[in-house]
């Protein structure tokens, strides 16, 4: 893992210093709300329908077992004894006092972690794929680049003020575990006549318009990977929208003056910025890259699966919940933080403890949060594994459903959410448990709530989508199929008219069954709808 | 009727005006007429409130019912996390909401 040098640790320090005046000033009225707002803001710090609400990242989605109980220590001391884990890999607090946010910052800091680039118009926190450094099917590891990126990116002061927010995922492999072009920009680290590079798409996104990243270059090679990204964001800064919010996100930028300009317009800044040289040496680059080595992996047998049929719970959750590793004898675990019923994505400060635990004794002391709300243990020996479940089961972390129906992604929805027109959690907690009996049988299929047209829950990329709307005051709820924020990336169709809570359930039930009668052997959910369209869904949810 | 929120400054808590003072309970809340404006501008410039703002709301015999979902889930907490709000251990508090 990445560990912070001087330059690192006395930047988060000094914000933190420099938050703590700025929350004593506002109390003390010296600053009005229009004057604290961005400042909160730039801290991770946002007011909610509730209380203040405290987003802390995790740069790359990336944690160590102190830092995931510093997580904890925080869910319990300052907030309300639980965290939630979001579609940006990071985690948030609902419950925050605005004197105690200097103080949970300082306790970050003090752990490698802080609250900067989760908020604003600027370059967020960088995403990437959360089998990083353990899947089997990567060129190489991507977080020394997303960790290049994220040095790159903080504070950057041309990119401090941008026309809008700017998401960044990196990943290594084919499979995209991180819905990589759905991104402002999304770069695949790949190599071509043995030399790293990266494929480059840019303008992708969800929100109001959706849209799928096209790929502006097939490849920038890594040594002037940053100076391609100056370039792409220059253009961007330039003619990026101001005068209107809900234009002024790249992807409009690219799809209204075209890719093949918005090339163009890169190329040329792009020959001008690598006359500057802003790309980081060799050394720096082996510096960040020494810190992602892989783990010391014992020289372990693979031990057969068939080992997992003395239990049957636990031959369930080792099929679906554990991944092929790229070391023989290790496997990758995904722990589900969606129980049958539960809020998509919580887990309490206990159960962060527990995983905590879990990734020091067996996982080289390693942690990741996914993009689809669970946590990962990437490093655990094969042998280990039941050890691990059945701490998991303990913990109420078990739920065997990985990528199946109730393993649903939710936005906090209108329970939290100030910006949201109706509420995510409580449908999808209606929905796995309609379903979750049948959920083997269904296979994969991934469905997302959003409670918002901002997509926070990634309607546009389920499998089966969900968007929440208002309609005259009440609740409303927009069905879509077709989605994928994987390899096979297409955004989602809505079916037709809207439903209330419970007839959306119903719906999906329709479509559930539709697909069950149209399915050929072996076929999923999604390459059905693919195969037979829509016609054959849309008459089954309206007759 | 007419009635003013908004969140505690310094602790984030919904609170509801009550004709003179906060209070977390929207039971509480008076009817502000036309003086809700005026009223935030001077409650905020004093520091005791954040973000006010006047929203509809009908008077029932329980006290003053917001009109919108969004403030009523505000008025109690989330509904999904009932020990969480207001009413831990009043079952029908849900129902309220929707």
């Amino acid at each position: 893992m990445y560990k912070y040098d001087e330059y690192d640790q006395s930047i988060v320090d000094a914000r933190v210093e420099e938050f703590r005046d700025q929350v004593q000033r506002r109390l003390a009225g010296q600053l009005t709300e229009d004057q604290f707002k961005p400042l909160r803001l730039m801290n991770g710090l946002y007011l909610q329908l509730h209380a203040y609400m405290l987003r802390v990242a995790v740069p790359y989605g990336t944690l160590n077992g102190r830092q995931m109980r510093l997580l904890a220590h925080i869910a319990r001391t300052y907030d309300r004894g639980y965290g939630h884990f979001t579609t940006r890999q990071n985690i948030q607090y609902n419950w925050i006092k605005l004197a105690d946010a200097p103080d949970i910052l300082a306790e970050l800091a003090k752990a490698e972690m802080h609250a900067i680039q989760t908020s604003g118009n600027c370059i967020r926190n960088i995403s990437s794929d959360q089998f990083a450094g353990a899947a089997a099917d990567e060129v190489t590891d991507p977080r020394p680049w997303a960790e290049l990126l994220r040095q790159w990116s903080t504070f950057h002061p041309e990119f401090t003020y941008l026309p809008r927010k700017f998401k960044i995922a990196v990943i290594a492999a084919d499979e995209d575990r991180a819905a990589m072009r759905l991104h402002d920009i999304g770069l695949q680290i790949t190599r071509r006549d043995g030399i790293l590079g990266a494929r480059v798409f840019v303008g992708g996104g969800m929100g109001r318009t959706p849209m799928i990243a096209p790929e502006i270059r097939d490849f920038v090679p890594a040594d002037q990977l940053l100076s391609y990204l100056e370039a792409a964001l220059r253009v961007y800064n330039r003619y990026g929208r101001r005068d209107n919010i809900y234009k002024a996100r790249i992807k409009i930028l690219v799809h209204e003056i075209g890719a093949d300009r918005y090339r163009d317009e890169v190329e040329l800044e792009f020959a001008q910025v690598l006359t500057l040289g802003i790309d980081p040496p060799a050394a720096e680059l082996a510096r960040i890259s020494a810190m992602f080595a892989p783990p010391a992996f014992d020289a372990v047998p693979s031990v057969p699966h068939e080992l997992a049929a003395h239990d049957p719970d636990f031959a369930i959750w080792r099929t679906q919940n554990v991944s092929a590793h790229k070391q023989p004898g290790y496997a990758i675990v995904t722990v589900s933080l969606k129980p049958i019923g539960g809020i998509p994505g919580d887990a309490s400060a206990d159960q962060i403890n527990v995983m905590a635990d879990l990734a020091e004794r067996y996982s080289h002391d390693e942690l990741r949060v996914t993009h689809a709300q669970n946590i990962v243990l990437p490093h655990v020996r094969e042998a280990d594994l039941y050890a691990v479940w059945q701490a998991l089961a303990d913990a109420g972390l078990a739920e065997a459903n990985l990528d199946l129906i109730s393993d649903i992604i939710a936005c906090p929805g209108l329970d939290y959410c100030s910006l949201a027109n109706a509420r995510s959690i409580p449908l999808a907690q209606k929905i796995a448990t309609r379903f979750a009996p049948r959920q083997q049988d269904l296979g994969e299929l991934k469905l997302k709530i959003s409670g918002c047209i901002n997509a926070c829950g990634h309607h546009h990329a389920g499998h089966i989508g969900i968007l929440g709307v208002d309609r005259k005051g009440t609740e409303n709820y927009q069905l879509l199929l077709g989605g994928s924020g994987a390899e096979d990336v297409s955004l989602g169709k809505i079916t037709g008219p809207g439903f209330d809570e419970d007839g959306i359930v119903d719906a999906i039930e329709r479509v559930a069954d539709r697909y069950v009668a149209e399915r050929s052997e072996g076929e999923r959910f999604l390459d059905t709808y693919r195969r037979i369209g829509m016609q054959p869904f849309k008459e089954a949810i309206y007759g | 009727m007419k009635i003013l929120t908004g969140n505690d400054l310094a602790t984030g808590d919904v609170i509801w005006w009550s004709g003179a003072a906060w209070s977390r309970h929207v039971e509480d809340a008076a009817d502000v007429a036309d003086q809700g404006e005026a009223i935030a501008r001077a409650e905020e410039g004093a520091r005791r409130v954040t973000g006010a703002y006047v929203i509809d709301a009908t008077q029932t015999p329980d006290g003053p019912r917001p009109a919108h979902i969004k403030d009523r889930i505000r008025a109690l907490g989330p509904t999904v996390r009932p020990d969480l709000t207001l009413k831990p251990a009043d079952p029908a508090a849900g129902s309220w909401v929707i």
